[in-house]
């Protein structure tokens, strides 16, 4: 089947200069209710890997170095 | 892909606890305080760290029983009357007289509720009749405290993991559950003397207005997945044709929160600032209400604060942006909604499956039993209507001590190797196909149908086109694919998602009256039938893998209704606002 790409702005943001996944952390990714959160490897940092957002929070809260934060997702914002 | 799975884990324990949200890690915590030689386990989609409706903490107890506040009579009369008569009294009662000995549990465990100077818990009115909900303003700790209690009744915890199937054996007994890996795609069996269902509300039924997938009012990894379960292990569930229909902030489809704010004086209003509603308290007699507020001249609905003093908004904002849906704050300073100036929109949620809430859910007496031996089912998923966390806490608890006794006198049954694979093949397909529609298309498609033509107002042939659409949809599964192991979790979400719209198109077909306001408003069967429909409507799988329906009496009641309190949900109107319906 024939298939498009199409892009969108995820809620979570990740402050890569905070974020310490290079030192072993994954902390968000353990979290997630809805296991949407990925470490990139080669940066070294959390990021958002799935458009499927509870806008919960445990993600930011739990972040042992705020590196996190959401927002509301586009569409209900 | 490499293919990981032709040689599954085995694991085999005496309890396994399905969910880890909130009833569930009471389940497994009283099973191991009832017997602690027994091997429990409690398997979670996600973490049971962070899981559930409850992850970020909660507001308060909605349905708390204090003695010198409310007796259990008093609130098994309440529950009888605001879910019209249709209740099995005993299971309402069997949480009512627990309830006290579990909030003091739970206080205990460091759970900290309001109380007053004398340190007597602090309840408030917010039902029509009874008082019985008690604040929580310190709620966010919920979960770090569960998690203390299995760690400590060494309760084996295993995260990351759907069942994705129940197993039952020869005589029909509950022998285990089929499980995948939703970041590895491997899959995994579990077998088992007892297996109970806390995987919660089905959540993902209908499509909120937003669009959004997961901008529901349920936690979204809740996607149905015990209620299509049990369906298929065979076992009865009710009510399904009661939805869960709340009124919420018009799109961030959080509470609003009345509970919170209706002691505080807040209170839903009209376009005018009027009250139209003499209690907030989520009835389906109080959705009817609101719904016709909404549609109507006056609409729409919102929640007003903008009259309270200065202290008052602050110790709101406090509460509602701080603990079960602390996001909230962010989307009204998106918005420039400042309580103190500006009435909050609200609209009504999508429909689901919720006994937390409303009524619907799996068929238990009053020790969390289903139909299936063996087979228990507590929280939201269960079937003790208006449950809420409370209730999920209380039935976890009956459930995993009733599970450990089972346990005495029961045996492992065996699983069947052909179901195995069978089921294997089933779960894994979507990735093993390369070229198809990705599961959020057919996902997005299948609630967008949903709303079309199951949300109330219930229309008949609506509703009939709508099941055209679902057989539709089951073709379309035979073409799902996943990219990855994640995608294939939600590609089997949706077939659960799939199973419980069939299951609320039959429901709610095979019940021709009005009942329960707005949940079950059919528009061709206006009348609220009592001499046909005073009964439970049953679910079950059919010989032909369809949903069944069939009637099931209503146990006589316990508490007997005073005549004069029996309609007090149906009056609940200011009179003052009366509308032409
Ligand atoms: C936003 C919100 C606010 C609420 N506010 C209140 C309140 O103030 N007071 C009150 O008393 N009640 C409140 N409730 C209701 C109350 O939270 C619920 O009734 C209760 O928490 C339900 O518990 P549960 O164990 O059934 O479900 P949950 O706590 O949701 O747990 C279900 C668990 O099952 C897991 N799961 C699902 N499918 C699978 C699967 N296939 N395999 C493995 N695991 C799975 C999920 O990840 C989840 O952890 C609220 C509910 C919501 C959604
Ligand atoms: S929790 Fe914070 S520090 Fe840890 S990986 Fe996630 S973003 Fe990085
Ligand atoms: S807000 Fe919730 S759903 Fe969204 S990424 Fe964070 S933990 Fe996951």
């Amino acid at each position: 089947m024939p298939k498009a790409n199409q892009m969108n702005t995820v809620p979570v943001v990740v402050n890569s200069e905070a974020c310490i996944a290079d030192k072993g952390c994954t902390v968000c990714v353990d979290v997630c209710p809805l296991d949407v959160l990925l470490i990139d490897t080669a940066l070294g940092t959390a990021y958002m890997k799935y458009d499927e957002c509870w806008y919960c929070l445990p993600c930011e809260k739990d972040c042992p170095t705020n590196a996190i934060t959401v927002s509301i997702p586009y569409l209900l914002r | 892909m490499n293919d990981k799975t032709e040689t599954d884990e085995f694991l085999e324990v005496d309890v396994l606890v399905i969910g880890g949200g909130t009833a569930g890690p009471m389940a497994a915590v009283k099973a191991k305080e009832a017997n602690p030689k027994l091997r429990v386990a409690v398997l979670e989609k996600a973490n049971v760290k962070r899981s559930g409706c409850i992850s970020m903490g909660m507001d308060g107890l909605n349905n708390a029983v204090i003695p010198g506040h409310a007796t259990p009579e008093q609130y098994v009369k309440e529950i009888t009357i605001a879910n019209d008569g249709i209740v099995n009294q005993k299971t309402v009662m069997a949480y009512a007289e627990r309830s006290f000995d579990m909030i003091n549990q739970l206080d205990e465990w460091g759970v900290k509720f309001e109380k007053d100077e004398t340190g007597d818990y602090n309840v408030k009115k917010v039902h029509h009749m009874g008082t019985y909900v008690l604040p929580m303003p310190e709620g966010h700790n919920m979960k770090k405290i569960l998690y203390r209690q299995l760690r400590r009744k060494r309760v084996q915890v295993i995260n990351r993991f759907m069942a994705t199937r129940l197993f039952n054996g020869p005589d029909g007994r509950i022998s285990g559950a089929m499980l995948l890996n939703p970041r590895t795609g491997e899959t995994a069996v579990i077998r088992a003397k007892t297996v109970i269902l806390c995987t919660g509300a089905a959540g993902r039924l209908g499509l909120p207005s937003s669009g959004y997938l997961f901008g529901t009012y349920e936690n979204p990894t809740n996607a149905g997945d015990g209620y299509a379960m049990a369906y298929h292990a065979g076992a009865e569930l009710t009510g399904l044709e009661c939805y869960q229909i709340n009124p919420l902030i018009k799109d961030y489809n959080g509470p609003a929160c009345a509970y919170v704010t209706g002691p505080m004086g807040g209170y839903t209003a009209n376009a005018h600032g009027e009250r139209f509603i003499e209690c907030d308290y989520w009835s389906g007699q109080m959705m009817m209400e609101f719904h016709k507020e909404l549609e109507g001249g006056k609409g729409p609905v919102f929640l007003k604060l903008d009259h309270l003093a200065e202290e008052t908004v602050e110790e709101i904002e406090e509460i509602l942006h701080s603990n079960e849906r602390p996001s909230r704050g962010r989307f009204h300073e998106n918005r420039n909604t400042n309580y103190r100036e500006k009435m909050v929109e609200m609209h009504i949620s999508e429909i689901g499956f919720c006994s937390g809430h409303s009524a619907s859910g799996i068929w238990t007496d009053e020790n969390a039993r289903t139909t299936v031996p063996g087979l228990y089912a507590a929280g939201d998923v269960g079937s003790v209507p208006h449950n809420y966390m409370l209730g999920a806490f209380v039935y976890g608890a009956i459930a995993g001590e009733d599970a450990a006794d089972f346990c005495e006198s029961n045996d492992f049954a065996e699983i069947d190797p052909a179901e195995i694979a069978t089921e294997r093949e089933r779960i894994l397909a979507p990735l093993k196909r390369e070229d198809g529609i990705p599961p959020h298309q057919i996902e997005y498609k299948l609630r967008r149908l949903v709303n079309d033509y199951l949300q109330p107002p219930k229309v008949t042939r609506k509703m009939e086109i709508g099941q055209e659409r679902f057989a539709e949809i089951r073709r379309d599964l035979e073409n799902m694919s996943a990219a990855d192991p994640h995608e294939l979790m939600r590609a089997n979400e949706v077939s659960f998602i799939l199973d419980c719209a069939e299951m609320a198109a039959a429901a709610s077909l095979y019940r021709t009256e009005s009942r329960w306001g707005l949940y079950h408003h059919r528009v061709d069967f206006p009348e609220t039938d009592n001499a046909e429909w005073f009964v439970h409507v049953q679910t079950m799988k059919g010989e032909n893998g369809m949903p069944i329906n069939f009637k099931r009496d209503i146990d006589s009641y316990i508490v007997e209704l005073d005549e004069s309190e029996r309609d007090a949900y149906q009056k609940l109107r200011v009179s003052s606002t009366q509308t032409e319906s």
